[in-house]
């Protein structure tokens, strides 16, 4: 398998999903190595991990970022900043030599920046290759065919040559035909999940004293926590809360993330007059993120478009806060309990907000049901599927 | 001794639909029930689309088995809220309907007018909606009520005391078995704690055979034939009445033409009357002629909704029981004003649709059958509905009233 981060070393919901994806695999006594482009200690034991590395480089630093530069400190001790184009590039020299004494039946290759490695093992060794497409740049770039052409190319080329595509979301593999006029019957739709646990009791102390405090003043807090960038639809949700304080003074929006957007966000909120009631946090990890998501009565996911969309569970599960999602999501395929909306339509999203807001009752029963949905969640279903398309991919495999 | 009688009930019904009525129309707009056309909450063309699929052929068919067998009856129950809808958008339905309870062998049943759980919230508007209604039928139909339903059939002690104490001759309830215990409901009973009136109970297991069953192929009597049907009640030597209750659109709409329900409902008479010893009777005729077998005590409520034949599905979440509450908390204020207007819209948001609609309990198995409403999710059922009353409000506000 080829990937490019695993938790804890991850910036989102990438690493996340391979990680569960590969313990979901493991279960089903498939044999996985996993090949990253850097070396970490992950203490995984289910499956093999494998660092590849280029040639002459003693090691790689990341910045927390997925997008951003990473450092790379050559054997001579010189370094150099590579962008991430460029760290593709070496990503697909390096899995291309670690391959030559390797044994394996499949490539299965998460996003973009492992496709070209992917290919370039099959051009090699001729096995099947199965691309996993957790988004696609007009996703991430936040409009219809935008985004980077050089990252278009290899999507568009990689789909094309592989064997099989899966899309985390019915809405992913729309974009897919839409942007690459992929075969339909070529992508199998296989949402992504998340492994529930118990739902804990939400912690006593929250970081967020100030918002618990007006909270028993009878204010309402609606909750957000992504990337500002333009893909997550921000605006729209600013434009919708404006609409929401007018009619429900007593609302707090929390917005926990940064990102290009931050400064024009904020900027946004004071113009609209509603500056006393958005708080921004930027970027946070640990309690005060997990805080974040249980100081709300709503999360919201406004996102324009989003492949899958983990947010919002984790906001059921141990925020135990219930959620509305954009229509543009594939979490909201998946889930009946979540209050759904267009990304574009304001107004619903401000009438909706407005609901919960002002009545407990569907805050409370959306939450009840959320959570029973939540807990029937597993990653079962999907490595089930995954498992099925090796064996309909690799001759002499025994079908489970 | 009497004959053995069919007593065969159907229940005519339809809400005024809130329409998608958003935080932006409170206060703007007091339009609630008024959907576009083309909409999925359109009272307008659902009235239409039902009035062609069931009420015109399934009228045509009854007219037609009244006129050829002097003995076939039956009663119908049919609120206020559908008799408004054919007035304004299915003329014809209506004259239908007419044409039917001119026979003098259709009966009409009372009930409240807007298909309420006043009962339950208010006895002053339950009564009131309860003259409404024998009002509305008296000018459509001139009949009067002499037997009662409640809303879903709901009914414990409670209600068979206020149908007797109102004069009723019979109130109709489920046969549901833990009241009935070993009983059978083939029997008329008498209710505890009352008088004079008796008690007729649906046989639920013959009436989901046609209402529900009938076009299950995975059922083991599929296909149901009329001379099939009429030998099981011929050959129940423990009855006197058997009461088939159901909703009026298994015929045409729950059922469809196709799966053959028509001709079953044309041939049941003739098969079920080929015996001299069978008849078929109204509501009130099975009251009159039978003797109450029994009394039966019902201290808790039941209705004739879904395995647990309660009120779950109507009050089983806090969104709808909030919703209902809140309601009735401004019934005060709203009589207040003496605006009719105002008062109609209220009393529109009190059918109990409106809460089914916000059931949670069948969401999550995905069981669409169980679960007919014109919204996506019971959440926006509710908001649709907390909008309309927060408009309420904002109507006895500008009038002055403190709420």
């Amino acid at each position: 398998m080829l990937g490019w981060e695993l938790p804890p070393h991850n910036s989102g919901g990438l690493g996340t999903a391979c990680l569960q994806l590969c313990k979901a695999l493991s279960k089903r006594n498939l044999d996985i190595e996993f090949v990253l482009p850097y070396d970490a200690d992950h203490g995984i034991d289910f499956m093999e991990i494998t660092a590849a590395q280029p040639q002459g480089v003693a090691s790689v630093i990341r910045s927390g970022i997925a997008y951003d530069s990473y450092k790379y400190i050559r054997e001579d001790g010189s370094e150099e900043w590579l962008n991430i184009y460029d760290q593709q590039e070496l990503y697909e020299h390096a899995v291309s030599q670690l391959v030559d004494n390797k044994e394996f039946d499949i490539v299965h290759a998460h996003d973009w920046l492992t496709f070209r490695a992917a290919m370039r093992v099959k051009e090699k060794r001729g096995c099947p290759v199965i691309l996993h497409v957790h988004s696609v740049e007009s996703d991430r770039s936040g409009k219809e065919g935008g985004g980077n052409p050089l990252v278009h190319e290899i999507e568009e080329l990689g789909m094309h040559l592989a064997d099989k595509v899966i899309a985390v979301s019915q809405h992913t593999k729309n974009c897919i035909i839409r942007d690459y006029g992929i075969p339909a019957d070529k992508i199998e739709v296989v949402h992504n999940s998340i492994e529930p646990g118990d739902i804990e009791p939400p912690s006593s102390d929250n970081t967020y004293r100030y918002l618990d405090m007006m909270r028993s003043q009878g204010y309402r807090v609606v909750v957000n926590v992504g990337r500002l960038t333009v893909q997550k639809g921000l605006p729209n949700l600013l434009r919708a809360a404006k609409e929401v304080v007018y009619r429900a003074p007593k609302t707090i929006f929390l917005i926990v993330g940064s990102g290009e957007q931050y400064y024009e966000l904020i900027e946004m909120a004071a113009d609209l007059g509603i500056g006393k009631n958005v708080i921004f946090t930027d970027f946070q990890r640990g309690k005060r993120l997990r805080d974040a998501f249980a100081v709300g009565d709503l999360f919201v996911m406004p996102s324009v478009s989003e492949p899958f969309g983990l947010t919002p569970l984790e906001a059921i599960g141990y925020g135990h806060t219930p959620g509305l999602v954009s229509k543009q999501s594939g979490v909201s395929e998946v889930m009946k309990n979540l209050l759904k909306v267009d990304f574009w339509d304001i107004n619903e999203m401000a009438n909706q907000i407005s609901a919960v807001v002002q009545n407990d009752p569907l805050r409370d029963t959306l939450l009840e049901m959320s959570q029973q949905e939540y807990r029937k969640l597993s990653w079962d279903a999907a490595s089930e599927k995954i498992h099925g398309l090796y064996n309909q991919h690799v001759e002499g495999m025994v079908v489970a | 001794m009497s004959k053995k009688a069919i007593v065969l009930y159907l229940h005519v019904h339809q809400p005024f639909r809130i329409r998608h009525y958003t935080v932006f129309d409170s206060g703007v707009k007091h339009n609630y029930f008024d959907a576009p056309y083309d909409d999925r909450t359109s009272n307008e063309r659902i009235a239409q689309k039902v009035a062609e699929k069931s009420y015109l052929p399934t009228n045509a068919r009854l007219l037609q088995l009244l006129q050829d067998n002097p003995e076939f009856k039956l009663s119908l129950s049919i609120t206020g809220t559908v008799i408004e809808q054919l007035e304004k958008w299915a003329p014809k339905a209506l004259e239908s309907f007419k044409k039917l309870t001119d026979t003098g062998r259709v009966e009409i049943v009372g009930e409240t007018y807007h298909h309420s759980l006043a009962f339950f919230y208010s006895r002053r508007e339950f009564e009131a909606q309860v003259k409404m209604h024998a009002d509305k039928v008296k000018e459509v139909f001139g009949q009067e009520p002499k037997v009662f339903r409640n809303t879903e059939l709901c009914y414990n002690n409670d209600v068979a005391y206020w149908a007797d104490k109102a004069g009723y001759k019979a109130v109709l309830s489920e046969g549901w078995d833990p009241v009935l215990g070993w009983r059978s409901p083939n029997y008329v009973y008498k209710p505890s704690y009352t008088e004079n009136i008796k008690l007729l109970l649906k046989n639920y297991k013959l009436s989901d055979d046609i209402a529900f069953r009938f076009s299950d192929r995975s059922w083991g009597e599929w296909p149901l034939t009329a001379d099939k049907f009429a030998k099981w009640l011929a050959d129940n030597q423990e009855a006197t009445n058997f009461d088939l209750f159901m909703d009026y659109e298994t015929f045409g709409e729950h059922q469809w033409e196709e799966t053959g329900i028509f001709d079953f409902l044309t041939h049941l008479p003739k098969e079920w009357l080929k015996d001299e010893h069978h008849t078929f009777m109204t509501v009130s005729e099975a009251a009159d002629s039978f003797d109450a077998k029994d009394v039966i005590d019902t201290p808790n409520t039941i209705t004739w909704a879904d395995t647990e034949r309660d009120l779950t599905a109507w009050l089983g979440n806090s969104m709808q029981t909030g919703s209902i509450q809140a309601l009735y908390d401004l019934e005060d204020q709203v009589m207040g004003t003496g605006d009719l207007d105002l008062i109609e819209d209220w009393r529109r948001l009190t059918t109990s649709d409106h809460f089914y609609y916000m059931c949670t309990k069948w969401f999550n198995d995905g069981d669409v059958h169980a679960y007919f409403s014109p919204y996506e999710t019971p959440y926006e059922a509710y908001m649709n509905f907390m909008n309309s009353y927060h408009d309420i409000k904002f109507r006895l506000a500008e009038k002055g009233v403190a709420v």
